[in-house]
Protein backbone atom coordinates (compact mmCIF):
# COMPACT_ATOMS: atom_id res chain seq x y z
CA UNK A 1 0.00 0.00 0.00
CA UNK A 2 1.37 3.36 -0.80
CA UNK A 3 0.47 6.86 -1.05
CA UNK A 4 2.05 8.12 -3.62
CA UNK A 5 5.48 7.47 -4.01
CA UNK A 6 5.40 6.98 0.19
CA UNK A 7 5.19 3.35 1.28
CA UNK A 8 2.24 3.39 3.91
CA UNK A 9 1.62 -0.44 4.27
CA UNK A 10 -0.30 -1.66 6.99
CA UNK A 11 2.43 -3.66 9.39
CA UNK A 12 2.81 -4.83 12.29
CA UNK A 13 3.38 -1.45 13.76
CA UNK A 14 -0.36 -0.03 12.15
CA UNK A 15 -2.27 -3.75 13.40
CA UNK A 16 -0.89 -2.78 17.20
CA UNK A 17 -1.68 1.10 17.01
CA UNK A 18 -5.09 0.20 15.41
CA UNK A 19 -5.76 -2.25 18.39
CA UNK A 20 -4.75 0.45 20.90
CA UNK A 21 -7.27 2.68 19.46
CA UNK A 22 -9.81 0.32 19.63
CA UNK A 23 -8.93 -1.13 22.96
CA UNK A 24 -9.11 2.21 24.65
CA UNK A 25 -12.36 3.34 23.23
CA UNK A 26 -13.97 0.28 23.88
CA UNK A 27 -12.19 0.52 27.52
CA UNK A 28 -13.76 3.96 28.11
CA UNK A 29 -16.93 3.92 26.27
CA UNK A 30 -18.23 0.98 27.37
CA UNK A 31 -17.17 1.40 31.31
CA UNK A 32 -19.33 4.57 30.79
CA UNK A 33 -22.21 3.07 29.29
CA UNK A 34 -23.97 2.84 32.00
CA UNK A 35 -22.75 5.60 34.32
CA UNK A 36 -23.67 5.10 37.33
CA UNK A 37 -23.60 6.87 40.67
CA UNK A 38 -21.60 4.49 42.56
CA UNK A 39 -19.10 3.15 40.11
CA UNK A 40 -18.89 -0.40 39.33
CA UNK A 41 -15.19 -1.71 39.24
CA UNK A 42 -14.35 -0.98 35.46
CA UNK A 43 -16.24 2.96 35.43
CA UNK A 44 -13.58 3.05 38.49
CA UNK A 45 -10.97 2.52 36.39
CA UNK A 46 -11.91 4.75 33.81
CA UNK A 47 -12.80 7.58 36.46
CA UNK A 48 -9.33 6.41 37.75
CA UNK A 49 -7.60 7.20 34.61
CA UNK A 50 -9.25 10.50 34.12
CA UNK A 51 -8.92 11.91 37.05
CA UNK A 52 -5.37 11.00 37.24
CA UNK A 53 -4.49 12.83 34.41
CA UNK A 54 -7.02 15.86 35.39
CA UNK A 55 -5.26 16.15 38.55
CA UNK A 56 -1.54 15.95 37.05
CA UNK A 57 -2.97 18.74 34.43
CA UNK A 58 -4.35 20.80 36.97
CA UNK A 59 -1.43 20.57 39.29
CA UNK A 60 1.66 20.74 36.81
CA UNK A 61 0.00 23.72 34.18
CA UNK A 62 -2.86 25.31 36.20
CA UNK A 63 -6.53 25.87 35.24
CA UNK A 64 -5.27 27.03 31.97
CA UNK A 65 -4.08 23.68 30.96
CA UNK A 66 -7.78 22.38 31.00
CA UNK A 67 -8.02 23.09 27.34
CA UNK A 68 -5.41 20.79 26.58
CA UNK A 69 -6.94 18.27 28.95
CA UNK A 70 -8.25 15.67 26.05
CA UNK A 71 -4.61 16.14 24.40
CA UNK A 72 -2.68 14.92 27.09
CA UNK A 73 -5.44 12.08 27.94
CA UNK A 74 -4.96 10.90 24.67
CA UNK A 75 -0.90 10.78 24.97
CA UNK A 76 -0.98 9.48 28.50
CA UNK A 77 -3.54 6.03 27.15
CA UNK A 78 -2.21 6.14 23.92
CA UNK A 79 1.36 5.32 25.30
CA UNK A 80 -0.19 3.24 28.31
CA UNK A 81 -1.59 0.63 26.49
CA UNK A 82 0.63 0.31 23.43
CA UNK A 83 3.36 -0.28 26.27
CA UNK A 84 0.90 -2.74 27.68
CA UNK A 85 -0.31 -4.31 24.41
CA UNK A 86 3.87 -5.22 23.87
CA UNK A 87 3.70 -6.99 27.42
CA UNK A 88 1.86 -9.83 25.56
CA UNK A 89 4.03 -12.66 24.21
CA UNK A 90 4.48 -12.44 20.29
CA UNK A 91 3.17 -9.67 20.32
CA UNK A 92 4.64 -5.65 18.63
CA UNK A 93 5.46 -2.62 21.01
CA UNK A 94 5.30 0.43 18.58
CA UNK A 95 6.50 2.20 21.38
CA UNK A 96 9.86 0.46 21.57
CA UNK A 97 10.20 2.17 17.78
CA UNK A 98 12.31 5.39 18.38
CA UNK A 99 10.40 6.75 14.93
CA UNK A 100 6.93 6.41 16.48
CA UNK A 101 8.35 7.93 20.07
CA UNK A 102 10.19 10.67 18.46
CA UNK A 103 7.20 11.39 15.54
CA UNK A 104 4.81 12.15 18.84
CA UNK A 105 7.43 14.32 20.44
CA UNK A 106 8.18 16.20 17.84
CA UNK A 107 4.54 16.58 17.31
CA UNK A 108 4.29 18.02 21.02
CA UNK A 109 7.67 20.11 20.88
CA UNK A 110 6.44 21.75 17.96
CA UNK A 111 2.97 22.10 19.47
CA UNK A 112 4.62 23.48 22.48
CA UNK A 113 6.52 26.16 20.46
CA UNK A 114 3.42 27.12 18.75
CA UNK A 115 1.04 27.75 21.83
CA UNK A 116 3.98 29.84 23.43
CA UNK A 117 4.74 31.78 20.17
CA UNK A 118 1.15 32.36 19.69
CA UNK A 119 0.49 33.36 23.53
CA UNK A 120 3.35 35.99 24.35
CA UNK A 121 4.95 36.85 20.70
CA UNK A 122 8.34 38.24 20.71
CA UNK A 123 8.28 37.13 24.57
CA UNK A 124 8.48 33.74 24.12
CA UNK A 125 12.15 34.62 23.72
CA UNK A 126 12.62 35.58 27.14
CA UNK A 127 12.45 31.76 27.99
CA UNK A 128 16.20 31.82 26.59
CA UNK A 129 16.77 34.98 28.59
CA UNK A 130 15.30 34.97 31.39
CA UNK A 131 14.69 38.56 32.87
CA UNK A 132 16.88 39.69 36.24
CA UNK A 133 19.96 37.86 35.28
CA UNK A 134 23.33 39.80 34.44
CA UNK A 135 23.75 40.90 30.91
CA UNK A 136 27.76 39.46 30.62
CA UNK A 137 25.98 35.67 31.37
CA UNK A 138 23.83 36.16 28.43
CA UNK A 139 26.76 34.61 26.13
CA UNK A 140 26.92 31.37 28.20
CA UNK A 141 23.32 31.51 29.42
CA UNK A 142 21.11 31.42 25.31
CA UNK A 143 23.42 28.59 23.88
CA UNK A 144 22.50 26.32 26.89
CA UNK A 145 18.95 27.41 27.07
CA UNK A 146 18.90 26.68 23.62
CA UNK A 147 20.33 23.97 23.06
CA UNK A 148 18.47 22.08 26.60
CA UNK A 149 15.13 23.77 24.90
CA UNK A 150 15.91 21.70 21.62
CA UNK A 151 17.12 18.46 23.70
CA UNK A 152 13.71 18.33 24.46
CA UNK A 153 11.90 16.18 21.87
CA UNK A 154 15.32 13.92 21.69
CA UNK A 155 15.16 12.87 25.40
CA UNK A 156 11.64 12.57 25.84
CA UNK A 157 11.55 10.11 23.10
CA UNK A 158 14.94 8.67 23.48
CA UNK A 159 13.27 7.85 27.18
CA UNK A 160 10.19 6.36 25.95
CA UNK A 161 12.14 4.25 23.43
CA UNK A 162 15.29 3.09 25.03
CA UNK A 163 13.00 1.63 28.08
CA UNK A 164 10.80 -0.43 26.41
CA UNK A 165 13.34 -1.45 23.84
CA UNK A 166 15.70 -2.60 26.92
CA UNK A 167 13.14 -4.11 28.90
CA UNK A 168 11.97 -6.24 25.77
CA UNK A 169 15.09 -7.33 24.89
CA UNK A 170 16.20 -8.47 28.27
CA UNK A 171 12.60 -10.41 28.81
CA UNK A 172 13.83 -11.78 25.21
CA UNK A 173 17.65 -12.19 25.83
CA UNK A 174 16.36 -14.47 29.34
CA UNK A 175 13.78 -15.87 26.96
CA UNK A 176 16.56 -17.49 25.20
CA UNK A 177 18.38 -18.50 28.62
CA UNK A 178 15.45 -20.74 29.72
CA UNK A 179 15.61 -22.80 25.64
CA UNK A 180 19.36 -23.00 26.24
CA UNK A 181 20.18 -24.06 29.56
CA UNK A 182 16.88 -26.62 29.05
CA UNK A 183 15.57 -28.43 31.83
CA UNK A 184 17.97 -28.95 34.36
CA UNK A 185 18.70 -25.04 35.15
CA UNK A 186 16.40 -23.27 32.94
CA UNK A 187 13.94 -22.71 35.41
CA UNK A 188 16.09 -19.68 37.42
CA UNK A 189 16.06 -17.29 34.48
CA UNK A 190 11.87 -18.53 33.83
CA UNK A 191 11.91 -17.07 37.67
CA UNK A 192 13.66 -14.13 36.72
CA UNK A 193 11.30 -13.57 33.62
CA UNK A 194 8.35 -13.74 35.94
CA UNK A 195 9.75 -11.57 38.14
CA UNK A 196 10.95 -8.91 35.03
CA UNK A 197 7.38 -8.95 33.26
CA UNK A 198 6.12 -7.58 36.32
CA UNK A 199 8.85 -4.67 36.70
CA UNK A 200 8.33 -4.23 33.13
CA UNK A 201 4.46 -3.82 33.41
CA UNK A 202 4.97 -1.04 35.86
CA UNK A 203 7.81 0.50 33.68
CA UNK A 204 4.85 0.65 31.47
CA UNK A 205 2.78 2.44 33.49
CA UNK A 206 5.56 4.45 34.85
CA UNK A 207 6.69 5.24 30.87
CA UNK A 208 3.46 6.40 30.48
CA UNK A 209 3.29 8.70 33.21
CA UNK A 210 6.67 10.56 32.37
CA UNK A 211 5.49 10.73 29.12
CA UNK A 212 2.26 12.66 30.31
CA UNK A 213 3.91 14.72 33.02
CA UNK A 214 6.69 15.85 31.04
CA UNK A 215 4.27 17.03 28.07
CA UNK A 216 2.50 19.34 31.13
CA UNK A 217 5.82 20.72 31.83
CA UNK A 218 6.30 21.43 28.43
CA UNK A 219 3.18 23.12 28.33
CA UNK A 220 3.51 24.92 31.59
CA UNK A 221 6.35 26.54 30.31
CA UNK A 222 4.69 27.52 27.17
CA UNK A 223 2.04 29.39 28.57
CA UNK A 224 3.60 30.57 31.93
CA UNK A 225 7.33 30.79 30.61
CA UNK A 226 9.74 30.53 33.87
CA UNK B 1 17.92 -3.45 14.60
CA UNK B 2 14.46 -3.30 13.09
CA UNK B 3 14.29 0.59 14.83
CA UNK B 4 16.84 1.60 12.52
CA UNK B 5 15.47 0.32 9.84
CA UNK B 6 14.59 3.70 7.55
CA UNK B 7 11.92 2.01 5.13
CA UNK B 8 9.51 1.37 7.82
CA UNK B 9 9.52 4.96 8.63
CA UNK B 10 7.04 6.36 6.26
CA UNK B 11 4.56 3.73 7.22
CA UNK B 12 5.05 3.72 10.55
CA UNK B 13 4.62 7.53 10.82
CA UNK B 14 1.40 7.70 8.49
CA UNK B 15 0.01 4.98 10.82
CA UNK B 16 0.96 6.74 13.95
CA UNK B 17 -0.98 9.92 12.37
CA UNK B 18 -4.19 8.42 11.39
CA UNK B 19 -4.47 6.08 14.66
CA UNK B 20 -3.45 8.61 17.14
CA UNK B 21 -5.78 11.63 15.62
CA UNK B 22 -8.79 8.94 15.41
CA UNK B 23 -8.58 8.26 19.02
CA UNK B 24 -8.09 11.92 19.95
CA UNK B 25 -10.94 12.64 17.99
CA UNK B 26 -12.84 9.92 20.00
CA UNK B 27 -11.43 11.31 23.03
CA UNK B 28 -12.01 14.63 22.56
CA UNK B 29 -15.53 14.11 21.11
CA UNK B 30 -16.79 11.14 23.14
CA UNK B 31 -14.95 9.83 25.89
CA UNK B 32 -14.03 12.70 27.80
CA UNK B 33 -17.73 14.64 27.91
CA UNK B 34 -19.06 11.45 28.84
CA UNK B 35 -16.63 11.07 31.87
CA UNK B 36 -16.79 14.60 32.79
CA UNK B 37 -20.55 14.56 33.00
CA UNK B 38 -20.27 11.29 35.06
CA UNK B 39 -17.96 12.96 37.88
CA UNK B 40 -20.00 16.01 37.49
CA UNK B 41 -23.67 14.42 38.17
CA UNK B 42 -22.02 12.64 41.11
CA UNK B 43 -20.35 16.16 41.97
CA UNK B 44 -23.65 17.78 41.90
CA UNK B 45 -25.78 15.26 43.31
CA UNK B 46 -23.36 15.04 46.20
CA UNK B 47 -23.51 18.61 46.93
CA UNK B 48 -27.72 18.61 46.12
CA UNK B 49 -27.79 16.20 49.28
CA UNK B 50 -25.82 17.77 51.44
CA UNK B 51 -27.37 21.03 50.88
CA UNK B 52 -30.79 19.29 51.55
CA UNK B 53 -29.85 17.84 54.27
CA UNK B 54 -28.48 20.68 55.66
CA UNK B 55 -32.45 21.98 55.03
CA UNK B 56 -33.35 19.35 56.83
CA UNK B 57 -31.30 20.14 60.08
CA UNK B 58 -32.42 23.49 59.62
CA UNK B 59 -36.04 21.92 59.73
CA UNK B 60 -35.37 19.73 62.75
CA UNK B 61 -34.02 22.78 65.04
CA UNK B 62 -37.37 24.77 63.68
CA UNK B 63 -39.54 21.75 64.62
CA UNK B 64 -37.33 21.54 68.10
CA UNK B 65 -37.40 25.94 68.57
CA UNK B 66 -41.41 25.63 68.09
CA UNK B 67 -41.43 22.60 70.26
CA UNK B 68 -39.70 24.03 72.97
CA UNK B 69 -41.40 27.19 72.52
CA UNK B 70 -44.83 25.63 73.38
CA UNK B 71 -43.72 23.44 76.04
CA UNK B 72 -42.81 26.92 77.99
CA UNK B 73 -46.30 28.22 77.28
CA UNK B 74 -48.27 25.42 78.24
CA UNK B 75 -45.72 25.07 81.51
CA UNK B 76 -46.39 28.57 81.60
CA UNK B 77 -50.30 28.16 81.41
CA UNK B 78 -50.21 25.39 83.70
CA UNK B 79 -48.29 27.54 86.43
CA UNK B 80 -50.75 30.54 86.17
CA UNK B 81 -54.07 27.91 86.51
CA UNK B 82 -51.90 26.39 89.25
CA UNK B 83 -51.88 29.86 91.09
CA UNK B 84 -55.44 31.14 90.18
CA UNK B 85 -56.69 28.17 91.83
CA UNK B 86 -54.53 28.35 94.95
CA UNK B 87 -55.54 32.15 95.03
CA UNK B 88 -59.34 30.92 94.75
CA UNK B 89 -58.60 28.25 97.35
CA UNK B 90 -57.26 31.02 99.58
CA UNK B 91 -59.67 33.35 98.97
CA UNK B 92 -62.44 31.28 99.63
CA UNK B 93 -60.84 30.16 102.74
CA UNK B 94 -60.73 33.41 104.17
CA UNK B 95 -64.26 34.24 103.35
CA UNK B 96 -65.55 31.13 105.39
CA UNK B 97 -63.05 32.06 108.02
CA UNK B 98 -64.60 35.82 108.14
CA UNK B 99 -67.83 34.17 108.24
CA UNK B 100 -67.16 32.24 111.09
CA UNK B 101 -65.70 34.68 112.74
CA UNK B 102 -68.54 36.97 112.21
CA UNK B 103 -70.72 34.07 113.59
CA UNK B 104 -68.76 33.53 116.53
CA UNK B 105 -68.46 36.81 117.53
CA UNK B 106 -72.52 37.08 117.39
CA UNK B 107 -73.09 34.21 118.97
CA UNK B 108 -70.44 35.13 121.87
CA UNK B 109 -72.08 38.57 121.93
CA UNK B 110 -75.44 36.96 122.44
CA UNK B 111 -74.21 34.97 125.30
CA UNK B 112 -72.40 37.50 127.05
CA UNK B 113 -76.01 39.75 126.87
CA UNK B 114 -77.92 36.65 127.72
CA UNK B 115 -75.68 36.30 130.49
CA UNK B 116 -75.58 40.01 131.58
CA UNK B 117 -79.18 39.96 131.82
CA UNK B 118 -78.94 36.60 133.90
CA UNK B 119 -76.17 38.46 135.93
CA UNK B 120 -78.61 41.19 136.18
CA UNK B 121 -81.88 39.00 136.85
CA UNK B 122 -80.44 36.93 139.48
CA UNK B 123 -78.83 39.79 141.34
CA UNK B 124 -82.64 41.48 141.16
CA UNK B 125 -83.71 38.39 143.30
CA UNK B 126 -80.91 38.67 145.27
CA UNK B 127 -81.05 41.73 146.14
CA UNK B 128 -85.31 41.18 146.58
CA UNK B 129 -84.64 38.53 148.77
CA UNK B 130 -81.65 40.16 150.52
CA UNK B 131 -83.84 42.99 151.79
CA UNK B 132 -86.65 40.58 152.31
CA UNK B 133 -84.03 38.77 154.39
CA UNK B 134 -82.89 42.40 155.95
CA UNK B 135 -86.51 43.25 156.79
CA UNK B 136 -87.64 40.03 158.54
CA UNK B 137 -84.31 39.93 160.39
CA UNK B 138 -84.14 43.80 161.31
CA UNK B 139 -87.78 42.36 162.51
CA UNK B 140 -86.61 39.91 164.51
CA UNK B 141 -84.12 42.15 166.29
CA UNK B 142 -85.53 45.32 166.46
CA UNK B 143 -89.13 44.24 167.00
CA UNK B 144 -89.86 46.84 164.11
CA UNK B 145 -90.17 46.82 160.65
CA UNK B 146 -87.83 48.98 158.40
CA UNK B 147 -89.58 50.63 155.29
CA UNK B 148 -88.70 48.32 152.58
CA UNK B 149 -87.55 51.08 150.62
CA UNK B 150 -84.72 51.75 153.05
CA UNK B 151 -83.56 48.62 153.21
CA UNK B 152 -83.71 48.17 149.48
CA UNK B 153 -81.65 51.18 149.50
CA UNK B 154 -79.24 49.39 151.85
CA UNK B 155 -78.78 46.32 150.01
CA UNK B 156 -78.21 48.55 147.21
CA UNK B 157 -75.23 50.08 148.63
CA UNK B 158 -74.20 47.01 149.57
CA UNK B 159 -74.07 45.33 146.14
CA UNK B 160 -72.81 48.49 144.90
CA UNK B 161 -69.93 48.52 147.99
CA UNK B 162 -69.17 44.56 146.91
CA UNK B 163 -69.03 45.42 142.92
Amino acid sequence: MSLGDIDVSFTNSSTFMVLTVVSISLFLILGMRRAQLVPGRWQSMVELSYVFIANLVRDTVGSQGRPYFPFIFTIFMFVLFGNLWGMIPYSFTFTSHIVVTFAMALVIFIGVTIIGIVKHKLHFLTFFMPPGVPMYMAPLLIPIEIISYLSRPISLSVRLFANMLAGHTLLKVFAGFVISLGIAAGWLPLLFIVALTGLEIVIAFLQAFVFAILTCLYLNDALHLH
Amino acid sequence: MPQLDITTFSSQIFWLAVTFIALFLVMWRVAVPKIADSLEARQKRISDNLARAEEVKTEAEAAIEAYEASLAEARSDAQSVISEAAQQLADEAAAREAELAETLKNRIAESEASIAQAMEAAIANIRDAAAEVAVSATERLTGEAPAADDAGAAVDNAIKARG
